[in-house]
């Protein structure tokens, strides 16, 4: 009787996840269709004059590989990106940091106005990016400074630090504060124990952040273009290129871009699975003893 | 004088929650917060297009004048930010189900490649969109060859595309809550209903959905908000007749350097965005956000 009674859902079960399954990998091949599109026709060769990507397949050639750095413009973009990603990187992971820091172990008596922090977090986040990138061009115009390099990074670094801050103070909430007052009772000065102890818990979360923030940076368009003027990011550049056809570099860039992306998400995903086993390991042996 | 070290000591203990905080709080206030005042400020100005000076006139009527003059494009924004919305909801939901309840080993595997797109450039993706949905691209040769379609049928430059490209690039901000969401369902809860005797679709409704509402809003306010000002999408795919608010903000702004007017219509989009902001904050609370990131 058992038995009748749970044999029948388990087959259902299994029907189900079928097709799920199915769905699921359709979906996750409809999501990766551009990136095919992009690697395959970075190799594709180009017909007439001005070299522009088509995509009528014209011939294998590994042409634009060789002469990556030869469009004047794109090049520089690139790296303008890459500089910039990294500048607001280490702004946006310090300060958002300290700031999920104090949001965590600080409750709303020891730190007043926490909830108008949070709910300004929640608001950058959650707002339009084009309300975001038009206000700034508004506020670094009527102070009449001038757009380029400085304007991209003080507005890259805004919208990164709230996404930091969310990310760490996510990872920190589980963090056992008694480990650093054990630090100090054993006579660890604050910054020894920041170091020692605090530290090595929270990067992780920190990494996760960091890199959360270089992506964003590195993709961002929307407010870039309301605050780069002369300075071209690689996204603005593409989509400036969009009007008169695209060298083919840029899907080589893209294609650099993606397998960079690729590599960091792989080894972030094995550096979590070998953390956890390491903890379940360390969790066996104290259970043990 | 041990008292005063002490009194010290602790004064400076309370100290550290607002240092640690102060560097990104000025941050946040001097350029986020001061630029929507500003932009605010500055929709009530009146501009001489001559010399290009502007002065305070405290113009309320422009926001009448924007909203007459771009409604319809703020209609449109709504329409298809809110159509490729629910496509999305619609298509991540069962992706998202199957990676919390079943993927088993391979979760990590498939939450990276619910990432792929992030991994190129927003620009870039929408540009080979574009490709691929030209008359001459892969879907519309397929779906010709198939005879589904007439041999004149046009995808780009049409609203379709436009709700096309948004439903794909947005795809990952609503898969992802929708994971976080079904993933923290407690898998006893489902078993004590089947205990119960709830059927399949009563464990869904009963158990599974109320549940992952949450998860659902946090969804829905990832992918719209977005939608809602974008602009790349509509201008890479889109045409004339389906312009967003978006494209006129922006042509405002840098191509007109119509200030006064740009700002008036972004202190309108942040007014339709706040409503969303608000309700979200007001039904599940401004902290949950992170945990969907």
């Amino acid at each position: 009787m058992v038995l009748d009674l749970t044999a029948p859902p388990k087959r259902r079960k299994q029907h189900k996840v079928r097709w799920l399954r199915f769905y699921s990998w359709a979906l996750i091949g409809y999501l990766v269709v551009p990136i095919v599109a992009m690697v395959i026709y970075s190799f594709n060769q180009v017909q007439g004059g001005i070299p522009q990507v088509s995509f009528t397949w014209n011939g294998f050639t590994t042409k634009w590989y060789e002469q990556w750095s030869q469009i004047p413009g794109l090049t520089e973009s690139f790296w303008l990106s890459i500089r910039l990603a990294l500048a607001a990187t280490v702004i946006a992971t310090i300060l958002g940091t300290l700031l999920a820091l104090a949001l965590v172990r600080y409750g709303p008596r020891q730190f007043r106005g926490k909830g108008l922090i949070d709910q300004t977090l929640f608001m950058n986040i959650a707002a339009p990016e084009i309300v975001m990138g038009a206000s700034l061009l508004g506020l670094f115009a009527s102070l009449h400074f001038a757009r380029g390099f400085t304007t991209l990074l003080l507005s890259h670094a805004v919208f990164s630090i709230a996404y930091v801050t969310v990310v760490v103070r996510a990872r920190l909430i589980g963090f056992d504060g008694r480990l650093e007052e054990a630090a100090s009772d054993l006579g660890a000065k604050p910054l020894t124990t920041f170091a020692l102890v605090t530290l090595p818990v929270i990067t992780p979360g920190v990494m996760a952040g960091a890199l959360m923030a270089f992506a964003l940076s590195l993709d961002d368009f929307v407010a870039s273009n309301f605050v780069s003027g002369s300075q071209l990011p690689f996204p603005v550049w593409v989509y400036g290129a969009t009007r008169i056809g695209i060298p083919p570099q840029v899907f080589v860039f893209g294609t650099f871009i993606f397998l960079f992306g690729l590599i960091c998400a792989v080894l972030s995903v094995v550096l979590a699975r070998k953390g956890a086993s390491q903890d379940r390991a360390r969790t066996k042996e104290l259970s043990r003893s | 004088m041990t008292d005063q070290n002490s009194s010290l000591h602790r004064h400076r203990k309370k100290a550290v929650p607002y240092l640690l905080a102060l560097p990104a709080a000025v941050w946040l206030v001097a350029l986020f917060l001061l630029p929507l005042v500003i932009m605010l400020v500055k929709s009530l100005e009146t501009c001489s297009p001559i010399t290009g000076s502007c002065q305070m006139t405290w113009n309320w009527s422009i926001f009448n004048l924007e909203w007459s003059m771009f409604h319809k494009q703020f209609f449109n924004s709504l329409r298809y930010a809110g159509i490729a919305t629910v496509i999305d909801l619609l298509l991540a939901f069962p992706i998202a189900y199957f990676i919390a309840f079943f993927s088993g080993r391979r979760k990590n595997f498939f939450l990276l490649m619910l990432l792929v797109p992030f991994f190129i450039s927003f620009v870039i993706r929408t540009v080979i969109w574009q490709f691929l949905l030209s008359n001459s691209g892969i879907v519309l040769t397929i779906l010709r060859d198939l005879h589904l379609v007439g041999s004149d049928y046009r995808i780009l430059g049409t609203s379709t595309a436009v709700i096309a490209g948004m439903a794909y690039n947005y795809l990952p901000f609503t898969a992802l809550p929708l994971y976080v969401a079904l993933e923290r369902i407690d898998k006893n809860l489902l078993d004590a209903a089947a205990d119960l005797y709830a059927g399949k679709v009563m464990r869904f409704v009963k158990v599974v959905l109320p549940l992952c509402i949450p998860g659902i809003f946090a969804a829905f306010l990832l992918t719209f908000i977005p939608a809602l000002g974008d602009y790349v999408n509509q201008q890479v795919l889109g045409g004339i007749s389906n312009t967003m608010v978006g494209t006129i903000i922006q042509n405002l702004f840098l191509v007109n350097a119509n200030y006064p007017g740009g700002s008036a219509l972004s202190a309108i989009l942040m007014g339709f965005s706040l409503i969303g902001i608000l309700a979200y904050a007001k039904l599940v609370g401004t902290k949950s956000l992170g945990e969907y990131l």
